[in-house]
């Protein structure tokens, strides 16, 4: 039953892709940017996690929390100093200075600890067991229903929360929820926050799933998770998720038929294709451009 | 008008920089790390002015340039290499292979707007990277061999040829219809522009162009690798155009001379070089969107010396 077992793997790597997507698709849903910087968030995560781990001795758990708070943390100074000012700039502007974000934080980390990658220590135990043949370590197990929870959290926070309901607010009309007396500024920041913790839980989970961390590790999972999000119909939140999931079932799919060394242009290859035939996602609807 | 009586004196200062420098290196009062600089800025000219094409004059928000850098290298790496045909004809055929690589991507691609054109942009020139690293014929991830024979007059010719097409492309009814694409897409359909055509039609002339250079690029090193093309090398090009000004084309060739000369010195702290680079992007970006020249070009300011204060003829 290889293929189960393939299937869970595409799983695990797709909660990943699609909680980092989750920040994507908040931020691009509110402001309309796509926050480059977002797979960098990622990176920092995985460190914060990584030195919790190995300095301070913590557990999985209270590692995960910190690099959370951290990554919060960090979203929303990226958030005051770089993307407030360009609220009325042009959108050119702002993903120029998106992408500029993305490699200062990529370049000062390499500055401040070089370039060499960290392994990460191993946590749990690598038991396995086996459902209807395959091979699932508890790893997995943990790092699905881990993500699973964060989903399950964010749903609750965008919904049943009054900063979830700002949230919304928000990113259907900026001017209107003004008018409501909603504080605009803070919600951003809520969105790049939460947003931001849940690419910092991506980025521990990342570390502990495939042991080996690097600072430039955030370019590659944030593209495709901004493909995932793109995949789900940007902007929809649920989309994010199936989106991520999608795309990491297809890139196992696509490893296991060997084409392991095309597995990063079958992300981008279906990225084009959505792109072309139905640019607003798989959820969502079109809209016509007004002049 | 304002065409040709700038075309000749053009000319004129393009052979005098080509001799004075051609003297300088064949008598050998400039070594050969000062040459190859030269060379290097001729290259990065070109790559800057092809992106502006695409980014500045028409609006239109690529951030996968390398891609195109790639494909002229790698085909007229294997033209001079495995056919044994003279590095003129790579040139030519990188570029023409580059700008069918752009007609492709462009057609799809370019119906998108704005973020999702920068994103399946960036996504293929990934593919095309991924493309070349799966590709045994060119040596995979390890890199193909390739003699030198960029030299400075092959890289000057091609600069002068570039800089002529793409001003001419600028100032002529396509340059202008480009423009009006830039300016207000839906404006300009109205108008009964073929925004698509004019929008696909400067992807491929900028694709061109990066494929010459590409061709330049490989035979200037003695050895190209798939991941000389990355994200990385995009973002050069784009910071070329962004520092100058979206826009204006002596300031992209501006920035494209400054900011080689200050890579080539930093060359032994790739770490500070990306930060500097960053960080003068961020700046920009928050304090002058426009670039540092807008849509200035270097003439302009001529005439706005040379007209009494309040004159303001360049807005006309």
């Amino acid at each position: 039953m290889e293929w189960i077992q393939q299937l869970i793997n595409g799983i695990s790597l797709g909660s990943i892709y699609a909680l980092i997507a989750l920040g994507y698709t908040m931020v691009y849903g509110i402001i309309k940017l796509i926050n480059f910087a977002h797979g960098d968030v990622f990176m920092v995560g995985s460190f914060i996690g990584f030195y919790s781990i190995t300095v301070f001795g913590l557990g999985f758990f209270p590692a995960l929390i910190i690099s959370m708070v951290a990554c919060a943390l960090f979203g929303v100074i990226i958030e005051r100093i770089a993307y407030k000012r360009l609220r009325s700039a042009t959108r050119i502007a702002a993903l120029i200075t998106a992408i500029g974000v993305s490699l200062l934080i990529e370049y000062g980390v390499i500055y401040i600890r070089g370039a060499q990658p960290e392994a990460y220590p191993n946590i749990f135990s690598n038991k396995t067991f086996s459902i209807l043949g395959a091979q699932i370590s508890i790893q997995s197990v943990l790092i699905l229903s881990v993500s699973v929870v964060l989903m399950i959290l964010l749903q609750f926070i965008v919904h049943k929360t009054k900063t979830g309901k700002a949230m919304r607010a928000v990113s259907h009309d900026v001017e209107a929820a003004k008018l409501m007396g909603i504080n605009v500024d803070n919600t951003i920041s809520a969105t790049f926050a939460i947003g931001s913790a849940l690419a910092g839980a991506a980025g521990v989970i990342f570390g502990v799933y495939y042991t080996k961390i690097d600072p430039l590790m955030g370019v590659i999972p944030g593209l495709k998770a901004f493909v995932a999000a793109v995949l789900g119909g940007i902007g929809i939140i649920p989309g994010a998720m199936v989106g991520g999931l999608v795309l990491g079932v297809v890139e196992t799919i696509v490893s296991a038929l060997g084409f392991s060394l095309w597995r990063d242009a079958a992300a981008f290859i279906i990225l084009i294709l959505i792109l072309i035939f139905r640019p607003s996602g798989i959820f969502g609807k079109n809209t016509r451009e007004k002049v | 008008m304002k065409k040709s009586k700038q075309f000749w004196p053009f000319i004129l200062l393009a052979v005098l920089v080509y001799v004075v420098i051609q003297v300088l290196i064949s008598t050998e009062m400039m070594n050969q790390f000062y040459s190859n600089t030269l060379i290097l800025i001729a290259i990065n000219i070109i790559l800057a002015v092809s992106l502006h094409l695409v980014i500045g004059i028409t609006g239109q928000f690529s951030i996968g340039h390398a891609g195109f850098l790639a494909v002229g290298a790698y085909v007229s790496a294997i033209i001079t290499m495995k056919l044994q045909l003279p590095f003129a004809v790579a040139i030519i055929v990188g570029g023409v292979v580059a700008a069918l690589a752009g007609l492709i991507v462009g057609i799809p691609s370019l119906r998108l707007k704005g973020d999702y054109l920068a994103i399946a942009t960036l996504g293929f020139a990934e593919i095309i990277r991924i493309v070349f690293l799966n590709i045994d014929a060119v040596g995979g991830a390890a890199g193909m061999q390739v003699s030198h024979l960029t030299t400075w007059t092959y890289a000057f010719v091609c600069l002068v040829i570039t800089l002529v097409v793409i001003v001419n492309f600028t100032n002529s009814r396509h340059g202008l219809a480009a423009i009006s694409v830039r300016e207000n897409e839906i404006a300009s359909d109205a108008m009964g522009i073929n925004t698509t055509y004019y929008k696909v039609i400067a992807f491929a002339i900028g694709s061109f162009f990066a494929g010459v250079a590409g061709a330049l690029f490989s035979h200037n090193f003695y050895i190209i690798q798939p991941s000389q093309f990355g994200f990385l090398k995009s973002f050069d090009i784009l910071i070329f155009v962004v520092l100058g000004g979206l826009g204006s084309l002596s300031g992209a060739v501006l920035s494209a001379i400054l900011l080689t000369i200050v890579s080539t010195y930093l060359q032994g702290y790739p770490e500070t070089r990306m930060i500097i680079y960053s960080l003068v992007l961020i700046i920009v970006m928050l304090y002058r969107p426009k670039g540092l020249m807008g849509t200035m070009e270097i003439t302009d300011y001529f005439k706005l010396w040379r007209t009494p204060k309040g004159g303001g003829q360049h807005e006309k």
